[in-house]
Formats: structure tokens, C-alpha cells, sequence
């Protein structure tokens, strides 16, 4: 299943949730929609499923016509973020729900509702708890049963409000790997909504980076991370360093100091620019783009984390290997490996 | 501590011990024959059976009345959200004589239900009427707050799943309110079959028809028939206690199914 | 937007007809996810409306309507009888009693359940609650068994020349009895969830246990405790089925309002039943206006504590 949203506009009162999206989804893909709270991806996952409707703008599946269709015939598998399991059913009856409430004419018989509901518990390898009550499981059980319950209705797409928000840690961690294998295995056409990028990178297969109800960048977990397309994307992932600075007459200059770093086709006036922590090469003083004191280090793991004070005004956080050591005190210079300069 | 404890037993246990001890001064024979006498029959029949046929009406006429104040907005909701602790407040003797006049033949009520043939006050209709009026807060007042920290993700996830919406208020819905709905029916019952102020006034109190198990009692204190008051009295007090142990049992049953998030 | 209009342009009529209708049908499902058709609402708030209006409103209406029927100069004249005037006057001595008795052991009760754990607990809330549950009739009744002429105690009160029954003491001991969860129920919810931190706290801090008691736990909790005597005190002064029994209807000297509806209204003396009855009512709305304003106070001390 094909998914694609045309200009989709939803305002709550003068807020924009969303703001103009467009978005293409290729059947069989895991996307993750990336984004801080309020930047409009929760809505967006809402309305795929007709739970919330746009205020104007397009929502097709296949070519048709979603915004047709009500929540229930739209066959969208929804993971709540708190999972909504039913607190009065045990975890079969939740399962069995949606095969249950079908119309007389298709609904199955109770022996292929049973064996259909077995199915689904061994695929989320939680069969043994076909008794109890929701109150009664862990929360990492509690998500696996709602994934369970939602793929109960053969949906042609799986949607996941954060769908690990709930868990601690470790829990998380597992889940993660799970959820893609589990998505190589029913090969559903799946988004989930997440705030953390680490999740975002490690489950997807491509990223949808949302920001105040408008879509900064789509692209594959390497794409984002590697070329981000905008400043907002370099800020929200990855361990970033930030500098403000000024373009003129050809020179980028961070306080008075000039940096000798290369202007061509910046828009002159006030830029932001973006490093990663590791792309910030130590060199000998004089050496690099910039130059600083080491006031603090810290060690972690195979990386030291040193606090440098710049010569043009401003302390930045950088990770360097381990094989010089750094010392408080030392002057050095940092070349930044890769980087990028925003107007603004 | 044992300060509370003493004034607890002073001011509840001391008379409800008395009254089992002077029910206990019946031999079984006695007690047998007090309650199995017409007039006392009659009257636990009249008190349980209508009470519990008011609370049944209570039961359904206050999931209606807690649907549409927490569901729906119309002009008014918060009036009439505030007007239904009326009978809690409002004096029994009050209520019972206002029901009255109401429904008696001339009343703004009892006319137009004459005129089709209906008489309420004075029969057990008048009774039946009461019992609904003083039962109405507890079914709503019981169901409201469950209703209203109902999580409605759950309504949306029957929606998804391809649940109609009749699916959703039948399947979803009335189970999470279930345990609400007969705790507010049993609170609702409780009161009704002990209830006195209200009830005397439109009751007519004829024997056998309309005397509800309270007057009689009232009436026996009078005639100095204490045994006949009594064991009238213990018998709808180990209804009580049944009835409480019961709501009791079903509020713990409740939680550990569908415990408090 | 640009795209919207060459999207739309690009639709004959007939499609953008089709789908304009199928928009609609969706819309219409939208709403049904979590609310029910529009004619299903009417009828439920109508049903709802109409039941509240007959079952509450008119018997209100009538009580007012009634004890103003002969106008107000019929009104105060019934209200200024001596009869009515030793009635209201009895009324509030009985009320301020077992509001004042249920005050102090409600505090201590609450106090004892909310903090302190010990055998029997339950026990002693479903204890509590009893007089909730029970007929008032049998409330009276218990006090009869105890205090008339062959009640238990009976003798020695006639020995020593106290009169309980068909007097003031005996009225005020039903109506105690009758009154007693008000107080409790109100704080123990409250004194629970409020824990005995700030007790610890203010102990440690080196005040005694009265001054904690006033100090940090009264003020706490002074919202839920007016609420409890407020309750307290409508019920107090509006019993009747307990009050009744132990009564003795003596006129002019046992008889609380409530009696004296009951009195004037089997003597036909309508206005004059109705217009005591209209006080209580009032009484009665008071109480309700001024629970509505008290809840508020008690649902913001909640979310203060919340947050």
C-alpha cells in the first residue's frame, strides 16, 4: 500500500499543527516521522488513520481517496501510545476485538477467530499471557499485545504513536529490534512517530524530520544524518556544535575573528554554523579554522570529551580519540572535517 | 486512637448491638411469626420490590442523564449537572410533601395523568414515584467521574479496529462502567427500601397496599409492639449489611481488574 | 494551494460531485467515532432534560409556589407563629450540636484512618459509613430500644430523672447518629492523599502535636472540613424519619421543622406546612451553591498539590 498527502493543512485554532505537508510513502517501507513535541507529527499520524480530519488538503492510499473513508473502513492498523487496551478484556478478547466486531456477513467462525488470535500472540511470542488482564502485564507486554490487536485486522498500513514513549531503557532497546524484524517479517506498509532520533536512525528505513508542522527532511537515517538538509535538522540529530557567525565581503568571521574557512555562495549577514562533535580535528595551535584553550576533559570510552574556549568568544564541547591526550590548559587548533553554514 | 475507637462504639455499635440484643429476646418462633404475618409480608414486599423496581429506573434514566452531561453540551448542562444533588439536600419531609402536591389529583402533574386515567399519589405509584426522585444522585454521582476519566483512546482504538459505533458503547464502554452502574444501583436500591420522609406522604399508607416496611415499624413503636419494630428492624438491617458488603466487594473487584492509573 | 486549484480544475463536475458526497459520508464518520448521530444526541438530552424537570425541578417549584399561594402576607404570618418560631429555634439548637459532636470526631476519625495503619481499618470505614445505609426509621428505633420506658437503660433514667426520649437530648442524639459519616467522609480522602509528610516535617522541626495539628494539618484541610459540616448541617437540620421516632411530637417543645411540615400538612394547614418547607428548601439550594463553590476550592488545592 502506497500512501501520499498532498498539502495537508490542520490548524487547532491559530495554531498550525500542520502546515502545508507532502509526503510520498512506498509500500513495504518503515518510515519514521522524527520531530520534537508539537511539530505536528502525532496529527499527522492521526489523520492517516482517520482519527483526526485536515482542514484542507489530500490523503490517498493506493490512489484512492482516503479522506472518503471513516477511521473504521479505512483498515489502518493504530498502536496507541498508551496502547487504549481494553482494561476489561483479558489479552485474547483484546486480540480477538477487531475480528469480532466485523459485520455478520464476513466475520469469521469462532474456531478461525481463535486460531487467528494464536497466531498473532505467537508472532508477538506473548501466547502464554492469552488469560490475563492488561492490568496485569509489563508495559514492553502491554505494547507487543496492542501490535497485536492492530494486526489482527489485516491492516494494508500499521501506524505507531511512539510507539517505545512509554518504556524504560533497556525495554526500549529490545523492542526497537524487534519491531524491525517484525516489519521484515509482515512486510506492512509502517510509520511510527517517535522525539528520539537514535530510534528514529536505527529502526527506519527512511526519516521524515518534521518542525513546527512543516516537513524539513525526508530522507534515508544516513541522508539525515549526514547531509542534513536544513538548520533545524543539524541542531535536532546528532551531538551538534553551534556556532552563531557573520558572512561578509567574502569572510566568515565568528565574533571579529576571521575563520579560514571557505565563504563561496553564502548569503552575507548573520549564519549559524553547524559541527558534528567528532568532525572537529585537533591540531597544533595555528593549524585549523579555529583556535582555543582546553578548559576541561573528560574521558569516555574511546573518545575524550574536551571544553574549548575560542579565541572569537565562545566555549564548544568537542570528541576527540583518545590518542593525544588532551590537557586542560593546552592551546590548540580545530579544523572542522565536515560542516555546514545556514543563513539566519 | 482508642479515643476514636470508644466514640465509634458508643455512637454506631452500642444501639445497633441493642437492637440485635433485643431481637434475640425473640425465640425463633416469634420472630418467624412476626414476619411472616400479612401485614408485615406485605410491607417488606412493597418496600424491597418497589425499591428495587426505582432503582432499575434509576439505573437507566441516570446513565442517560450522566451520558448527556458529560457528553454532549446544551444550554443548562451545568444547572441541571448541579440541580440532580437536590434530593441529597432537600429535606425528605419537604420532598415528600412537594411530590405530593404535585402528583395528587389536582396537582400541575397529577391532573393531566388523571385525566388519562393514571393515579399516582396515594397508591403505589406514589411510592414508586419517591423511591425514583431520592435515587437519582447515586446512580449519577457513582457513574459521572468514571465516565468522565473514561481514557478516549479507547473509543478510537474500537473505532480502528472496525467497531461501529453501537459495537463500541456495547463492547467497550458499559464493561469499563459496569462496576460504577451496580454500585449506583445498589447504593440507589439501599436507599430506596429505607426511606420514610418521602415516601409517607404520597404512599396513602393502607395497609397491605401501600405501607411501606419503615412506617410499619413506626407504627408498631406506637402501638408499643417493640418486638413486631424490631424484628422488622433487623431484618432490613441485614439487607443493608448485605448490601453494603456487597458494593464494598464490588468496588475491591473493580479495582484489581481495572486498577487506578 | 496552487496545487489544490489544478488538482480541482483538473476534476470533470461529475467526479468533484462524487466526491464532494463521499466527503460528507466521511465526515458524518468521523463524528460517530466518539459521539453518536445528531438525532440519537437530541433525544438523549431531552430524555435527560425532561426526567431532571419532573423528578427535581417541579417538586422545587411547587414547594415555593405553594407556600406563596395565598401571598406573602400568609407567608410570614405562618412563619411568625410561635409554633413555627420554637420549631426553627429547635431546629438550630439540634443542628449546632451534632454538627459541633461530628465535627471534633469526625476530625479525630479521619485523622486515625488517614494516618495511622492498624487492625480493623476497613472495618471501621464500612463502620463509618453505616448510618448512610440504614433506614433513618431504624435510627430512631435503635435509640427507643435503648432510652424508652423498656429500653435498656430505660429504668435508670427514670430512677435519676433524665429525660432523653421525646426530649431535646434524644433528638440530638438521632441526628448525631444520622450525621456522623459527613465530617469523616469529607477529610479521610483528603487526609490520605495529603500522606503525613508535613507532620513529620513540622515534629521534627520541634512543634508540639497541637501545634502541628493547627498549624499544618488544619489548614490543610479547612476546605474539606467546611465541606463535611456543611453537609453535616443540612442533613442535621432536614432529618426526619430518625427525629420522627424519637420525637414524641410534643408541639411547641419537640417538634423540628421537618415535623412540623409533616404536623401542619396532615392538618390541612398547607401554606403554613409549605411555608417552613420553602426555608428548608432554601436551606437546601444554600447548601447546594455554596458545595459548588467548595468543590472548586477543594479541586484547586488538588491541582496545587499536583503540580
Amino acid at each position: 500500500m502506497t500512501i501520499e498527502v498532498k498539502n495537508l493543512v490542520k490548524k487547532f485554532g491559530s495554531f498550525a499543527a500542520l502546515d502545508g505537508v507532502d509526503l510520498k510513502v512506498d509500500n513495504g517501507e518503515l518510515l519514521a516521522l522524527l520531530g520534537p513535541s508539537g511539530s505536528g507529527k502525532t496529527t499527522l499520524l492521526r489523520i492517516i488513520a482517520g482519527l483526526d480530519w485536515p482542514d484542507s488538503g489530500e490523503v490517498s492510499f493506493n490512489g484512492e481517496d482516503a479522506l472518503a473513508q471513516g477511521a473504521r473502513e479505512r483498515h489502518v492498523g493504530f498502536v496507541f501510545q498508551h496502547y487504549a487496551l481494553f482494561r476489561h478484556m483479558t489479552v485474547f478478547e483484546n486480540v480477538a476485538f477487531g475480528l469480532r466486531v466485523q459485520p455478520r456477513a464476513v466475520r469469521k467462525d469462532e474456531a478461525s477467530i481463535r486460531a487467528r488470535v494464536k497466531e498473532l500472540l505467537d508472532l508477538v511470542q506473548l501466547d502464554w499471557l492469552a488469560d490475563r488482564y492488561p492490568s496485569q502485564l509489563s508495559g514492553g507486554q502491554r505494547q507487543r499485545i496492542a501490535l497485536a490487536r492492530a494486526l489482527a485486522i489485516e491492516p494494508r498500513i500499521l501506524l505507531l504513536d511512539e510507539p517505545f514513549g512509554a518504556l524504560d531503557a533497556k525495554v526500549r532497546k529490545e523492542l526497537r529490534k524487534w519491531l524491525r524484524s517484525l516489519h521484515h517479517e509482515i512486510n506492512v506498509t509502517s510509520i511510527f512517530v517517535t522525539h528520539d532520533q537514535e530510534e528514529a536512525l536505527e529502526v527506519a528505513n527512511r526519516v521524515v524530520v518534521m518542525d513546527k508542522g512543516r516537513i524539513e527532511q525526508i530522507g534515508s537515517p544516513d541522508d539525515v544524518y549526514e547531509t542534513p538538509a536544513t538548520a533545524f535538522v543539524h541542531g535536532f540529530i546528532g551531538e551538534c556544535i553551534e556556532l552563531p557567525v557573520q558572512v561578509a565581503d567574502g569572510v566568515i568571521r565568528l565574533g571579529e575573528q576571521p575563520l579560514k574557512l571557505a565563504a563561496d555562495g553564502l548569503v552575507p549577514g548573520a549564519s549559524r554554523l553547524f559541527v558534528r562533535r567528532h568532525d572537529m580535528l585537533v591540531g597544533p595551535p595555528g593549524s585549523g579554522a579555529f583556535e582555543g584553550a582546553v578548559q576541561h576533559v573528560r574521558n569516555f570510552g574511546p573518545v575524550q570529551r574536551a571544553e574549548v574556549a575560542l579565541s572569537g568568544g565562545e566555549t564548544i564541547e568537542i570528541d576527540a580519540p583518545r590518542d593525544k591526550e588532551l590537557r586542560a590548559g593546552d592551546t590548540i587548533g580545530l579544523e572542522p572535517r565536515r560542516y555546514r553554514i545556514f543563513a539566519g | 486512637m482508642g479515643l476514636t475507637l470508644s466514640w465509634l462504639s458508643v455512637i454506631i455499635l452500642i444501639p445497633l448491638a441493642g437492637l440485635f440484643l433485643r431481637s434475640l429476646e425473640l425465640s425463633p418462633e416469634q420472630f418467624w411469626n412476626i414476619l411472616s404475618s400479612r401485614r408485615t409480608l406485605n410491607a417488606l414486599r412493597v418496600s424491597f420490590g418497589l425499591a428495587f423496581a426505582a432503582a432499575c429506573v434509576n439505573l437507566v434514566m441516570g446513565s442517560i442523564i450522566v451520558w448527556a452531561l458529560v457528553r454532549y453540551r446544551f444550554p443548562g448542562r451545568r444547572i441541571f449537572d448541579a440541580i440532580v444533588d437536590v434530593p441529597f439536600a432537600l429535606p425528605t419531609a419537604v420532598a415528600g410533601v412537594a411530590l405530593t402536591a404535585l402528583f395528587a389529583e389536582k396537582g400541575w402533574l397529577g391532573a393531566p395523568l388523571a385525566a388519562l386515567g393514571i393515579k399516582v399519589a396515594f397508591t403505589p405509584v406514589g411510592i414508586f414515584v419517591a423511591m425514583i426522585f431520592i435515587g437519582i444522585p447515586f446512580v449519577v454521582r457513582t457513574v459521572q467521574p468514571v465516565l468522565q476519566d473514561l481514557d478516549p483512546e479507547i473509543e478510537e482504538a474500537a473505532g480502528s479496529l472496525g467497531a461501529s459505533r453501537w459495537q463500541t458503547i456495547v463492547r467497550v464502554i458499559l464493561p469499563s462502567l459496569a462496576p460504577a452502574l451496580l454500585t449506583g444501583l445498589a447504593l440507589a436500591f439501599a436507599r430506596a427500601v429505607g426511606e420514610y420522609g418521602s415516601v409517607i406522604f404520597i404512599a396513602g399508607n393502607l395497609p397491605n397496599v401501600s405501607e411501606i416496611a419503615p412506617l410499619l415499624i413506626v407504627i408498631r413503636l406506637s402501638e408499643f409492639r417493640y418486638a413486631d419494630a424490631t424484628a422488622i428492624a433487623v431484618v432490613m438491617l441485614v439487607v443493608s449489611f448485605v448490601i453494603i458488603f456487597a458494593v464494598n466487594r464490588l468496588q475491591r473487584w473493580a479495582q484489581s481488574r481495572i486498577p487506578a492509573r | 494551494m496552487t496545487m489544490q486549484i489544478a488538482d480541482s480544475v483538473s476534476l470533470s463536475a461529475s467526479e468533484a460531485k462524487a466526491r464532494a458526497k463521499a466527503r460528507a459520508h466521511a465526515a458524518a464518520a468521523r463524528d460517530n467515532l466518539r459521539t453518536e448521530p445528531r438525532a440519537v444526541r437530541i433525544v438523549i438530552i431531552a430524555l435527560a432534560v425532561m426526567f431532571l424537570t419532573v423528578f427535581v425541578v417541579l417538586p422545587l417549584v411547587v414547594v415555593f409556589a405553594q407556600a406563596f399561594s395565598r401571598g406573602l402576607l400568609a407567608y410570614f404570618a405562618a412563619l411568625a407563629e410561635p409554633e413555627a418560631m420554637a420549631a426553627i429555634e429547635l431546629t438550630l439548637i439540634v443542628a449546632a450540636i451534632s454538627v459541633g459532636l461530628n465535627l471534633v470526631f469526625g476530625l479525630v476519625a479521619a485523622w486515625a484512618i488517614a494516618k495511622f495503619d492498624f487492625k480493623g481499618k476497613t472495618f471501621l470505614i464500612t463502620l463509618i459509613d453505616l448510618p448512610f445505609s440504614v433506614s433513618p426509621v431504624i435510627s430512631g428505633l435503635v435509640f427507643v430500644l435503648l432510652f424508652g420506658a423498656q429500653g435498656y437503660f430505660g429504668t435508670w433514667l427514670r430512677d435519676h430523672d433524665i429525660q432523653i426520649l421525646f426530649a431535646v437530648p434524644g433528638i440530638a442524639l438521632a441526628t448525631t447518629f444520622v450525621t456522623f459519616p459527613f465530617v469523616a467522609r469529607a477529610l479521610i480522602p483528603l487526609m490520605q492523599e495529603q500522606g503525613t509528610q508535613e507532620e513529620e516535617a513540622a515534629i521534627s522541626l520541634g512543634a508540639s502535636g497541637l501545634q502541628t495539628f493547627f498549624r499544618v494539618t488544619l489548614p490543610n484541610i479547612k476546605w474539606g472540613v467546611l465541606y463535611g459540616v456543611l453537609l453535616c448541617n443540612a442533613r442535621a437540620m432536614g432529618e426526619f424519619g430518625a427525629v420522627s421516632v424519637v420525637s414524641g411530637h410534643i408541639r411547641g417543645e419537640t417538634n423540628t421543622m421537618p415535623l412540623l411540615v409533616e404536623i401542619l400538612y396532615n392538618e390541612y394547614q398547607f401554606v403554613a406546612a409549605f411555608a417552613i418547607a420553602s426555608l428548608l428548601a432554601m436551606l437546601a439550594l444554600i447548601t447546594l451553591i455554596v458545595k459548588t463553590v467548595l468543590e472548586r476550592h477543594l479541586d484547586e488545592g488538588e491541582d496545587a498539590s499536583d503540580h
